[in-house]
């Protein structure tokens, strides 16, 4: 039950949260320019213009607004899953510019200009993406809730491997790199699967990257 | 989060002339610590200056023969350097330790810097904290305090720096270049950047107010075997419960860094010197004067074990 354990912060933040809601006069110890952050007007609204799944969206939205939220409330594509909000479980996994990144913790103002590729745009039912497919196949889910995060991660880490980015458990530093078991399992180790898919997650990705487990 | 205006700023000087016309902003990088704690009202600035389009994201040479680091560049993109991988192994090797593929795609040098502590009590708004709350008072000191500090510690805080990178750029002598609000320039050695908790927990850098950091150098390479070793609660994606950075030569001299154990990257002189006597000679010397808690006193004998596997492999 602490923060150390980047698991473990919902218990604590959704109570803080909570309060923070609850009871709006209390401020929480810390904001120490209390009167002037209730004074604090809403920030006018700004443009951003983002290239979703190829198509340019524009929105105008509240600085606050993260970029899963511009997803999944502005943009109605809500495949793109909210776990913890704090960059702890993945779920809401996007690749932006080619690089998957956590939604949830990057502002969508940051990201004017930018191209974002969600899961809804890696494939939709009857054109799904390999990597959809290989989830379907292998059974690589149970409630499905994480998979779109997986899956927008699965699709990068395949390519991070073969763009030679070496990996925690990357033995040699100077030699290329093969997507196995280890390998795979190392790089997606910030997407949680609350239902333990991991065994027939890491065979789905195994089977797209050509070494068929 | 509470309400703030933002600007994208297009120079190193355009983000420090709105630093300075501004006392409540700040600038935000890949926003993976900042955005976390604004979410918990932990920080709380009026205006963001995003400093990602500043062209600060590259890594070249230095004249010297040594490297320099911009301050926006990834820490997936420092990883993979071709050059970080083959002469500062240790700084790859703490970078991909750290946090998940996603979060080092987002997270910048200076970020990673400057992120906060991962004590429980900071993050818990309903407790006492002197680092949030200067003179609060702090939770930590008779609470949980398994994954806070062992040394360098004071009665106002025992709180860690939990960065990864951080404890590898200390072992490379690493100095961090920056430029004031008015212009000026400084060059401050990664031994004098972070700070001991004193009485002041709430002041973790050497860093003026509204300070932007432009990048981070390396001296020019040193060989030797390069490790950096982490043991944490889990395999991957958590934070360091202890760490070692070292580069041992094979004459026999080295230099070790430790993470997760002080307020900055931990590394003392007596320690290095005394490298050629093995593991429980420098352990002995690094943690001299520790001050360990009841639930963290396991960090010190487990840094002395973790080193004697470190020298196993550095011989292997
Ligand atoms: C779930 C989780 C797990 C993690 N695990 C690890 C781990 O195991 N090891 C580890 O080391 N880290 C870990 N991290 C932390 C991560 O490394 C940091 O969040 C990241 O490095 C911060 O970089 P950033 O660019 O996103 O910083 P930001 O959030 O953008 O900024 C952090 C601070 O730096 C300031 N700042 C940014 N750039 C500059 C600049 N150029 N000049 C002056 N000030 C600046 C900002 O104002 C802010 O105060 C983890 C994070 C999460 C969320
Ligand atoms: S150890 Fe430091 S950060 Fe933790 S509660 Fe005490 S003062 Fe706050
Ligand atoms: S929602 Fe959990 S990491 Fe973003
Ligand atoms: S399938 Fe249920 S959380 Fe992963």
């Amino acid at each position: 039950m602490h923060a150390n354990d980047p698991l473990d912060v919902t218990r604590r933040s959704l109570i803080a949260g909570g309060v923070a809601t609850a009871a709006v006069a209390s401020t929480p110890l810390g904001a120490q320019d209390a009167p002037a952050l209730a004074q604090r007007a809403p920030a006018a609204t700004l443009p951003v213009s983002l290239k979703i799944n190829g198509k340019t969206r524009k929105i105008d939205v509240d600085p606050r607004t993260t970029l899963l939220d511009a997803l999944r409330e502005h943009l109605d594509l809500t495949g793109t899953k909210k776990g913890c909000d704090h960059g702890q479980c993945g779920a809401c996994t996007v690749i932006v510019e080619g690089r998957r990144i956590n939604s949830c913790l990057t502002l969508a103002v940051m990201h004017d200009g930018d191209s974002v590729t969600t899961i809804e745009g890696l494939g939709q039912p009857g054109n799904l993406h390999p990597m959809q497919a290989a989830f379907v196949t292998h059974d690589g889910y149970q409630c499905g809730y994480c998979t779109p995060g997986q899956i927008c991660s699965a699709v990068a880490t395949l390519a991070e491997i073969k763009d030679g980015i070496p990996s925690h458990v990357t033995a040699d530093l100077a030699a290329g790199i093969a997507p196995t078991e280890d390998e795979i399992r190392e790089r997606m180790s910030g997407n949680i699967c609350r239902c333990a898919a991991y065994s027939n997650i890491v065979t789905a990705i195994r089977d797209v990257a050509g070494e068929r487990a | 989060m509470k309400p703030f205006t933002y600007e994208r700023a297009d120079s190193a000087k355009a983000a420090a002339a709105a630093i300075a016309a501004n006392p409540n902003a700040k600038f935000i990088a890949g926003g993976t610590n900042l955005l976390d704690l604004m979410k918990l009202q932990i920080e709380t600035p009026a205006h963001l200056i995003d400093v990602n389009h500043l062209g600060l994201d590259k890594v070249e040479k230095t004249r010297d023969g040594g490297m320099r680091i911009g301050a926006l560049v990834r820490n997936t993109d420092l990883a993979a350097d071709r050059t970080v991988r083959r002469d500062y192994a240790v700084l790859s090797r703490a970078l991909v330790s750290g946090a998940s593929g996603q979060l080092r795609n987002k997270a910048t040098t200076a970020g990673n810097l400057l992120q906060r502590t991962r004590c429980p009590y900071f993050y818990d708004t309903t407790k006492p904290c002197n680092k949030r709350q200067p003179g609060s008072g702090c939770a930590a000191i008779g609470g949980y305090s398994r994954s806070l500090a062992v040394i360098g510690v004071s009665d106002q805080c025992i709180a860690t720096h939990p960065s990864d990178m951080a404890v590898a750029m200390r072992v490379l002598d690493a100095t961090v270049e920056t430029v004031n609000p008015d212009g000026a320039k400084r060059m401050i050695p990664i031994a004098d950047f972070h700070r001991l908790p004193g009485t002041t927990p709430n002041i973790e850098t050497s860093l003026q107010p509204g300070e932007f950091i432009t990048g981070v150098t390396l001296p020019k390479p040193i060989g030797g075997m390069q490790i950096y070793r982490k043991v944490r609660d889990r395999a991957s994606y958590a934070f360091a419960t202890i760490s070692i950075a070292t580069v041992l030569q094979p004459d026999g001299s080295g230099r070790f860094a430790f993470g997760g154990v002080a307020h900055k990257p931990w590394r003392v002189e007596a320690a290095d010197a005394r490298a050629s006597q093995g593991a429980a000679a420098v352990a002995t010397a690094a943690f001299a004067g520790a001050n360990p808690t009841a639930q963290n006193a396991f960090k010190v004998p487990l840094v002395q074990r973790t080193l004697a596997a470190v020298f196993t492999e550095a011989k292997a």
